[in-house]
């Protein structure tokens, strides 16, 4: 018997979309861990990010707390956490690996995107009597988005795949499907766990591919905007011959 | 009017970018700052927004002492026009216009009204107001900068090398627009170019800088012409060169103009001096 057919078997089979440990329900907690984690790691890393990004200030510690943190191997942390955290307390100790891992490149997002920014364009604004404040919000956020976003891609790509070791700490999300199915030598579930979560993974980064398009400043995409602008203007100058 | 009283400038690296500058700037007038990179001439002028503030020394404008005043309310008052034109890349031509007008509460329509009208000042067709800066070509960049830079109808005009970027015809273009645009407008124009012709066609009064922002010469184009201060100055304004010094040579039946070298240089209009004569006197009686 073919084990991919199986598997998707096993994915299609109604039976498994029902109860307490339905795929369904694993698909929703799964995510809901993900963007959870996401959004905590976001609300630390970007306000700092933009910050170094901002002043060019203690941008080698960003560098370092990026690169080390990168490093760090993501079930070893959960394990970690949740041993120093106690049992009781696993969620949290899962939930604060997910956000460790998150935060990096999210971090170098947020202020990579303003160091791209050409110098002379912020020197400017603050000539014109922008407020450090204003230069931030009206030129530095809108302009360094698309690198933002590409950080915030790869947080999610991480952590969706690291929440699928929740279920070696019994806290669920498709991770589960795997852990159950080894003691049981369940392959088609085992694989279809897996298959579920690479699913997931590609259509969370095909939905960050198009927020990445459409976050990029009109401005700086010349070859889109300038046939769309000029069509017009062609229209007016060319004489018809 | 600008006022520098003793104005040094050091920079936390040590060095000394201005050492001891003093100046008047007369309202209503182009000042062009000339010299060599390392003059201190960009830092100069830097200082009369605040973009750089002294380490001792006074700005004053119109009498009150620039430190008094909050750096973002007196950057909003002065215009500024920077090499390269820094525009903001993410915004239409208009609304770079409107920045300034915009970010001190003007509403939204009057703002985009008033920005076209300045297109039509600086001698941009409007259709280009929807477009991005990077759709338009240096000199156009460089007519919005302009543009953007007498949005709030400022009294003084800042511009740092504003044409250093463009090639020669466009420049000469735009050159001709400064001059048309202030015989209109009336600012007060400080200007900062290293190029000794640029400053010499523009300026009412031509300031020449040394290393340290010193002084070598300050006056009218063609008193620093006529007497130049020293060998620096005869240097910069090319004068040893034989550029400046020019002969006149009949080449079939037409006087021509010639530098030392042999270069030409024009064509003598023998009537030039004769019209200007019977013209100011018709204007005077008139």
């Amino acid at each position: 018997m073919n084990l991919f057919g199986e598997a998707f078997g096993w994915i299609l089979d109604p039976a498994n979309w029902q109860g307490s440990s339905s795929i369904g329900g694993a698909i929703l907690l799964h995510l809901y861990y993900t963007f959870v984690s996401v959004l905590v790691a976001s609300a630390i890393a970007i306000p700092v990010g933009y910050l170094i990004g901002h002043t060019g200030r203690g941008r080698e510690v960003a560098v370092a707390i990026s690169g080390a943190a990168r490093a760090l191997p993501s079930f070893g942390l959960i394990l970690l956490l949740v041993l120093v955290l106690g049992v009781t307390r696993t969620a949290v100790g899962a939930f604060i690996a997910f956000v460790i891992l998150g935060i990096p490149s999210i971090l170098a997002g947020a202020y990579s995107g303003l160091q791209a920014i050409d110098r002379r364009t912020v020197d400017a604004a603050r000539a014109v009597g922008m407020s450090e404040w204003q230069i931030l919000t009206k030129v530095e956020i809108p302009l360094g988005l698309p690198l933002l976003v590409g950080g915030l891609r790869s947080a999610v790509l991480q952590i969706v795949a690291t929440v699928a070791l929740a279920g070696y700490v019994n806290l669920g999300g498709l991770g589960f499907f795997i852990v159950q199915g080894i003691p049981l030598r369940d392959y088609s579930q085992i694989l279809g766990g897996a298959i579920l979560i690479i699913v997931l993974a590609f259509l969370l980064d095909a939905v960050f591919g198009l927020l990445a398009n459409a976050v990029r400043p009109k401005g700086l995409d010349t070859r889109k905007t300038r046939s769309r602008a000029s069509r017009p203007a062609a229209a007016v100058d060319t004489p018809t011959t | 009017m600008i006022e520098f009283r003793d104005v040094v400038k050091q920079f936390p690296d040590g060095t000394v970018a201005v050492d001891g500058f003093s100046l008047q700037i007369p309202a209503r007038e182009i000042t062009v700052l000339v010299g060599s990179s390392g003059s201190g001439k960009t830092t100069l002028m830097r200082m009369i927004n605040r973009m750089v503030d002294p380490t001792s020394g006074v700005i004053e404008i119109d009498g009150q002492d620039v430190a008094t005043i909050e750096p973002v309310k007196l950057r909003r008052s002065i215009g500024y026009v920077m090499q390269n034109s820094g525009l903001l890349p993410h915004r239409k031509v208009v609304d770079n216009i409107a920045t300034v007008p915009l970010l001190n509460g003007v509403p939204k329509r009057e703002a985009r009204e008033r920005a076209l009208a300045l297109m039509d000042t600086v001698g941009l067709d409007r259709h280009m107001a929807e477009r991005y800066p990077s759709q338009l070509s240096g000199g156009q960049q460089q007519r919005v900068g302009v543009a953007r830079g007498l949005a709030v109808d400022p009294n003084i005009l800042l511009m740092d090398e504003p044409f250093g970027a463009v090639d020669p015809i466009v420049r000469d273009e735009l050159q001709q627009e400064v001059l048309r645009l202030q015989r209109e407008l009336g600012k007060t124009i400080v200007f900062v170019t290293h190029d000794i012709d640029e400053a010499f066609l523009l300026g009412d009064r031509v300031v020449i800088l040394e290393p340290g922002g010193r002084i070598v010469q300050v006056g009218a184009p063609e008193q620093i012409l006529a007497n130049p201060a020293n060998d620096f100055v005869r240097t910069f304004v090319g004068a040893d060169r034989g550029k400046r010094r020019l002969s006149v040579r009949e080449v079939e039946g037409r006087r021509i103009v010639v530098d030392a070298d042999g270069h030409p240089a024009g064509v003598l209009d023998e009537s030039a001096g004769a019209n200007a004569g019977v013209g100011g006197a018709g204007a005077g009686g008139s």
